[in-house]
């Protein structure tokens, strides 16, 4: 009898832990979203990146279609070399342009792909040609008061 | 004057020597609990008798400081975050802090207190009342009838407790922000989903439950068979393995966190 009971919390125990663990990979964890695991390159070169980091989600038209694989850096034309795997299931036109963009005023920064029109598509290990560079705020700033200082001088 | 200088170099001589002891009877000790760890899996009885003490009596204690500790985090980071108008993280707050850190750390800390200390006074009750040399006597390797059993039952309940820590507390934290309080139950769960990561963070908190499970029944089965066979010995012993355990269950979060966590 006792040997029963004794069995029966174990099963309780080892139940519950398990679920436990289910529970933490499948619900809180993203384990449902894209693998990153499978799919195909694409390497771009930015400018500016900005605040990219690796593992961020690579989005068009918001929907999460890939990850930043890698991010370095091009000695012979100074520019960052982003390396991105895109989900199998998803085909882009070769002539896609590719951004770099925040979400909301202080989110993450995250890879935005905008389908162009060319009938081939890209694929595993291609170069995307056309990009768009991380929005520094400094420049931006400093653009604006250029432009004003102008404007006050072509008034006076 | 030349005499106190003589006993302090004395007594670091004896500090060292005593060190160097411990780390190589711990060492040793641990050697013989794995070498002879055949029977436990044998016997299957005997492994599954020292989870039901280790993980399944320990079931309650960890859900309800499970349930309290993820209150308390959802009310705390609800509060924090609604300054910055963005209460719908909490979820992410909850989920990354209890998966990270506080389930296995603060599982670790209970299940040392719950079921290492009883470990350290069973063991040193039985070698103080002489039952492991009775044993011996028999033909009985106490090692691997008693001690081994022990350690794998600790080694396999204590990932098992510190997901079902980190399980409940996030059930907690959804009570307490979405259905108290009010907070989105959509936003709650899929901003927890967006950030926590499945290898990143899930997997490297699995991997310190099961670091802090082996050091922690290691500690409790090594200071009770180290204690002198006297009722002190037997109360220091446990006193020991409690104060030993949190110590090393902190410091090798540390560990593991500088080397899980940093970098890129």
């Amino acid at each position: 009898m006792r040997r029963l009971t004794i069995d029966l919390w174990v099963g309780v125990f080892v139940t519950a832990g398990l679920i436990g663990l289910l529970v933490l990979a499948l619900k809180v964890g993203n384990a449902s979203s894209v693998s990153v695991s499978d799919g195909y390159v694409i390497t771009a070169d930015f400018d500016n990146i900005g605040g990219l980091k690796a593992r961020a989600p690579v989005k068009s038209a918001g929907v999460v279609v890939g990850r930043v694989e890698r991010i370095g850096f091009n000695n012979q034309n100074f520019r960052a070399t982003v390396t991105m795997r895109i989900g199998n299931q998803f085909e882009f036109p070769k002539d896609s342009a590719v951004s770099i963009l925040t979400a909301g005023l202080l989110g993450e920064q995250y890879v935005g792909i905008d389908g162009g029109g060319d009938v081939e598509l890209l694929g595993d290990g291609d170069k995307v040609r056309l990009t768009q560079s991380a929005i520094v705020l400094e420049k931006v700033i400093g653009q604006f008061l250029y432009s004003k200082a102008a404007e006050a001088g072509s008034g006076n | 004057m030349d005499n106190a200088l003589i006993r302090g170099l004395r007594l670091v001589g004896r500090l060292t020597v005593d060190g160097i002891w411990q780390i190589g009877a711990t060492t040793r000790f641990m050697g013989m609990v794995l070498l002879r760890s055949g029977m436990t899996f044998r016997r299957f009885r005997l492994l599954m008798d020292e989870i039901y003490f280790a993980g399944a009596l320990s079931l309650i204690i960890i859900i309800v400081s499970g349930l309290f500790v993820g209150l308390v985090l959802g009310l705390q980071g609800y509060e924090t975050l609604k300054r910055y108008g963005s209460a719908e993280a909490v979820g992410t707050l909850v989920a990354l802090s209890l998966v990270r850190e506080l389930g296995p750390v603060v599982s670790a800390l209970l299940f040392a207190s719950r079921a290492g200390s009883a470990m350290t006074a069973e063991i040193g009750i039985m070698k103080s009342t002489e039952q492991l040399s009775a044993m011996e006597m028999m033909a009985v390797d106490p090692f691997s009838r008693v001690i081994s059993p022990m350690f794998w039952g600790g080694f396999l309940s204590m990932p098992l407790l510190a997901a079902i820590f980190s399980a409940t507390g996030i059930f907690g934290g959804y009570l307490i922000t979405v259905v108290v309080i009010g907070v989105d139950a959509g936003a709650f769960w899929s901003q927890m989903q967006a950030s926590v990561d499945l290898r990143e963070d899930i997997l490297n908190g699995v991997i310190k439950s099961i670091v802090f499970g082996a050091a922690v029944t290691a500690i409790a089965l090594f200071e009770g068979y180290d204690a002198p066979p006297t009722a002190e010995g037997v109360s220091h012993a446990v006193t020991n393995t409690v104060v030993t355990s949190a110590l090393a269950v902190l410091a090798l979060d540390f560990v593991l966190t500088a080397f899980m966590f940093t970098g890129v």
